[in-house]
């Protein structure tokens, strides 16, 4: 299943979100997610499922303005 | 002492914390500038670099509060998004809502702006709204819950100072109790004394520190700089003249009849 993570084309091997950020190795880092342009609190994504395409964002905080 | 949504603060400088030479310095001019609240922001996170993380933990030393902001967002839905997602990894319902119609200008889209407002102050966020001096935008972002508006002095980053005095001073005059903070365009601390001689109550400032041949010293200018506006608005200012007026008395002047 190809899924697009921060705009990266990337394979994913699991069910769902948070097996996807632990494959792609963001284990304990805070960060936010959203699919396909909609927010996913961390509670749920262990029960968000992916499909084939999705858009994955991961953010962290950053400097700004 | 200045009241945003709950929170009371002694300080009335906000702080970017983008474009500093080193995270040392940006620590450095925080604590210089004796500032509570940092702006920041969300982007992409690398699994392999994890350079928020390292942020994050120098943002949570100094013990400030943070105001996350949504730049770069373009649209109503990116900027609600990134407010929920701001919320949830900086833990406040604090947002500086910026929605950009016009990337040379960097100037708001205030028609997204007000909607974005309303969607998100339904929500329960606190928002701080980037804007422009318009009346009517104005009514429309209180109308839709804004409780504070960040009207802009210039372009983001163009160090220009207060662009439109005439619309800037209107501002004030039609919301005596909204807070209101100047967003954008700060150049040199004078043009921060300026803003709160006029009355506006706080000022944002990032680039004009954050790029300042010492940034550091610069913080610690415009926090000096803030404290003397604000003060000179207490004392209140006297008009301008069109014509002379002699500060001496002129009687008992010598040599006169």
């Amino acid at each position: 299943m190809r899924i697009l993570v921060n705009g990266d084309l990337h394979e994913s091997t699991g069910a769902g979100l948070a097996a996807l950020l632990q494959q792609l190795g963001y284990g304990e880092s805070i960060v936010t997610t959203a699919l396909n342009g909609e927010f996913v609190a961390v509670a749920a994504r262990a029960t968000t499922p992916l499909r084939d395409g999705d858009r994955v964002e991961v953010l962290a905080p950053m400097q700004g303005g | 002492m200045l009241q945003l949504y709950a929170a009371e603060l002694h300080s009335r400088l906000l702080l970017g914390s983008a474009r500093y030479p080193s995270p040392a310095v940006l620590s450095a001019a925080v604590r210089a500038a004796r500032c509570e609240i940092v702006t920041v922001s969300l982007r992409r996170e690398s699994a392999g670099e994890r350079a928020g993380q390292g942020f994050w933990s120098l943002i949570r030393e100094l013990g400030v509060r943070v105001l996350p902001n949504t730049a770069g967002c373009h649209s109503v839905k990116e900027a609600v998004t990134t407010a929920h997602m701001a919320r949830e990894v900086f833990g406040t319902a604090w947002i500086k809502l910026e929605v950009i119609g016009e990337d040379d200008t960097l100037q708001p889209d205030v028609f997204a702006l007000t909607d974005a407002a309303r969607v998100l102050a339904a929500e329960g966020f606190e928002v701080f709204p980037y804007t422009t001096e318009d009346l009517v935008v104005a009514e429309r972002l209180l109308a839709a819950g804004c409780r504070v508006l960040m009207p802009w002095g210039a372009p983001i980053g163009s160090g220009r100072g207060l662009n439109n005095l005439f619309g800037l001073k209107a501002l004030r005059a039609h919301f005596p109790d909204v807070p209101l903070i100047i967003d954008a365009g700060m150049g040199v601390p004078s043009h921060a004394a300026q803003a709160l001689e006029l009355g506006f109550d706080a000022v944002l400032v990032n680039t004009a520190i954050a790029e300042a041949r010492d940034p550091v010293q610069m913080a610690a200018a415009f926090a000096q700089a803030l404290e003397a506006g604000y003060a000179a608005r207490a004392a209140g200012p006297i008009e301008p003249r069109d014509f002379a007026a002699p500060s001496t008395p002129l009687i008992g002047t010598a040599f006169r009849g």
